[in-house]
């Protein structure tokens, strides 16, 4: 390897990814949107469902119980409604979420101990659903203790995000899902873009080696990644102050890591794909079990046994691991060394294909 | 070193059922500019590629400069250059930056870059256009582009695919000029058109026809074998003589060319009183003289399958 042709390969890229203004926007815009999005707009704990209230019984106590309920502030009155059949209708609409009614006979359904009030909820929704059920678990300020044996007894304790606030959980990961969705991508269509403009013929008739032309074609593009993982960073500690409890050098080693597997196997794709079309159906093949497999938004452990080999096999199963070990509970690399080595393994591996699946010929 | 750059056997390239190139010989000496003649499809490009490295022959010996090709295909390209028929350097660098990074990918110091990226620059006349981009150039300044690009490493050897296809016929002269200058230097040029003003020009010439080499030596050499087979008919009526004559089995072809006809026969059995005498019976006056074979006829008698087909059809 001539580290001159090297350095030709690497500054030629950048000087066409300077041109490149769709590109460029899309590595700086990519993180902050994508930041935004998950930051803000995915949110867990549910608050404000709309919901509506039926109360038949309009006693002082039946009134002051749905006060308390809608308190809790994870309702908001939003309609009106006379009998349970209307609830039932505002439900099929979709104008409310929840529906809460309170039948006639709620005082002596209360003494009874029997359920005294229902709560309907739009089942399409898991999440909705869920937020339902927490509701109905909510204690009644009631002068008897007719709801005491709804009290927990047991006690939940969060370690590392004890606000439970989802930015935390989901900033982490964030940097891994970015990194696979641009970095991947970047270098799929890397070689796949030389052949379509004609460039490759030129190329391959000098005396250029393949892997300089490989290793010429990540290393840009790895600097790049690092320049994201550090926007999202910033603007993960900066607005909503997630915690980098770890060493910010092992932060960046595991991001190194996921760059340079992900660009790896981009350049296996572009060796492959016959036009950039292709190449990017190839990128999402790839991309969309990562997003739902690598635990990024459900939990590995609760996923089917095929479904976690499959994910092993997914860099960003082991770089989910690795960051947020990291940022969230202070681990170091040494502390999750299997993920560490499955990442470099992937790269090796992915690299080699890559070259020697590239050919300085047209047939 | 010896006499002949580029020596080739039986080459042939199959792509499935089709013959891209059939048992092509080849030899070319060197600082020699050596033409392929052929229309498109006739495996110029193919045959190019396969001389380069760049294709595999399906069957075949090729020998490039005192190298087997295709096993030390790596260490040949470092002596050759090759321009090929698309544009194929970067639209999205610069003059300058493109052929500063063929020169440093083409192993030439820093130093010695620059200075032959600057010669190249103002012997090619793109001085005043080094920091445009290079899609925005014209025709005739990418092809100069390009041939700077394919000579930045000073190769013993050049391959040339349809260099002039895009280009006015203004810069196709002067791109030839430069042609010269560099066989005389003593690069040997492989260049392949299908203009016969082009093949006239070049050393040697290789015709060839649906991958098969139909033709080749100097064009002197070619146009004589032809003589006393190529007439000029003036008719009162051009169109009338050219049917009657076209229907003459010894008559190859008939062209016409302004008021006149260029008739190529067969053979020299079918002469100037043969033609006379096919038009007496017609009301058809008409004045036969003998001509000068030249190129075309050459082409014509050398792909006259082909050429048939395409009259019928039209």
């Amino acid at each position: 390897m001539n580290l001159r042709r090297l350095w030709a390969i690497m500054i030629k890229e950048l000087r066409q990814l300077r041109r490149d203004c769709v590109t460029l926007a899309m590595i700086m815009g990519m993180p902050v949107l994508q930041l935004m999005l998950f930051g803000y707009a995915i949110n867990l704990n549910l608050r404000h469902l709309p919901a509506a209230v039926v109360d038949q019984a309009q006693t002082s106590g039946s009134r002051a119980a749905v006060q308390d309920l809608l308190a809790s502030g994870v309702i908001e009155l939003r309609a009106s409604a006379q009998s349970p059949q209307q609830l039932i209708d505002l439900l099929r609409q979709g104008r409310i979420s929840v529906g809460i009614a309170v039948p006639p006979d709620f005082e002596r359904r209360r003494m009874d101990g029997r359920e005294s009030i229902q709560v309907m909820v739009d089942g399409s929704d898991n999440v909705v659903q869920a937020a339902a059920v927490q509701l109905a678990q909510y204690p009644l300020n009631q002068p008897d203790n007719f709801h005491a044996q709804t009290e927990q007894p047991i006690s939940v304790v969060s370690f590392y995000n004890p606000e439970r606030r989802s930015p935390v959980n989901i900033v982490p990961g964030l940097v891994g899902v970015i990194l696979t969705m641009t970095m991947v991508l970047f270098t799929a269509v890397a070689i796949v873009r030389e052949t379509e403009r004609g460039n490759l013929e030129l190329l391959i008739t000098t005396p250029v080696s393949r892997t300089e032309l490989m290793i010429g074609k990540v290393l840009p593009y790895a600097a790049i990644g690092l320049v994201q993982t550090s926007v999202v960073l910033l603007l993960g500690v900066w607005l909503f102050r997630v915690p980098i409890r770890g060493g910010l050098w092992d932060v960046y080693m595991a991001s190194s890591l996921l760059i340079l597997a992900n660009l790896s196997l981009g350049l296996l794709i572009s060796t492959r794909a016959k036009s950039q079309f292709q190449a990017m159906q190839m990128t999402f093949f790839v991309f969309l079990p990562s997003i739902l497999l690598s635990g990024f938004m459900f939990p590995f452990d609760g996923m089917p046994r095929p479904a976690q080999w499959i994910a092993e096999l997914l860099p960003l199963t082991h770089f989910m691991r690795l960051i947020r070990g990291i940022m969230l509970r202070g681990a170091d690399m040494t502390d999750l060394l299997p993920d560490s080595l499955a990442l470099a393994a992937f790269i090796v591996i992915m690299l080699t294909l890559a070259i020697r699946l590239f050919h300085k010929r047209l047939d | 070193m010896t006499d002949t750059a580029i020596h080739a056997r039986n080459l042939t390239k199959r792509f499935g059922a089709l013959a891209a190139v059939n048992a092509v010989d080849l030899d070319v000496p060197r600082a020699c500019v050596y033409g392929f003649l052929g229309p498109n499809g006739s495996g110029k490009s193919t045959t190019i590629r396969m001389l380069c490295g760049l294709l595999t022959p399906t069957e075949g010996d090729i020998e490039v400069l005192g190298l087997r090709i295709p096993q030390q295909a790596e260490a040949l390209k470092r002596r050759i250059g090759y321009m090929t028929q698309k544009f194929s350097l970067f639209d999205d660098l610069s003059v300058r930056q493109n052929l500063e990074f063929l020169a440093t990918v083409q192993g030439l110091s820093q130093r010695a870059g620059k200075a032959r990226v600057d010669d190249l620059l103002r012997w090619y006349r793109l001085d005043d256009r080094q920091q445009q981009l290079a899609g925005t150039l014209s025709g005739g300044q990418k092809q100069r582009l390009a041939l700077a690009g394919a000579i930045v490493h000073e190769p013993e050897l050049l391959f040339l695919d349809e260099p002039t296809s895009a280009v006015d016929p203004e810069s196709r002269r002067d791109f030839w000029e430069k042609l010269f200058d560099l066989a005389d230097d003593g690069t040997t040029i492989l260049v392949s058109t299908h203009y016969m003003d082009e093949a006239e020009r070049c050393h040697r010439l290789a015709i060839l026809d649906t991958g098969n080499l139909v033709a080749d030596g100097t064009p002197a050499e070619l146009t004589a074998k032809l003589q006393g087979r190529t007439y000029l008919v003036r008719a009162s009526s051009p169109r009338q003589a050219k049917d009657t004559l076209a229907s003459h089995p010894d008559v190859l072809s008939v062209a016409q060319i302004g008021n006149e006809l260029r008739v190529l026969t067969r053979g020299s059995n079918a002469d100037a009183d043969a033609l006379r005498g096919c038009l007496d019976g017609t009301n058809v006056t008409a004045e036969v003289t003998s001509v000068e074979p030249n190129l075309e006829d050459v082409f014509v008698v050398a792909t006259h399958g082909q050429a048939r087909r395409e009259e019928q059809l039209a």
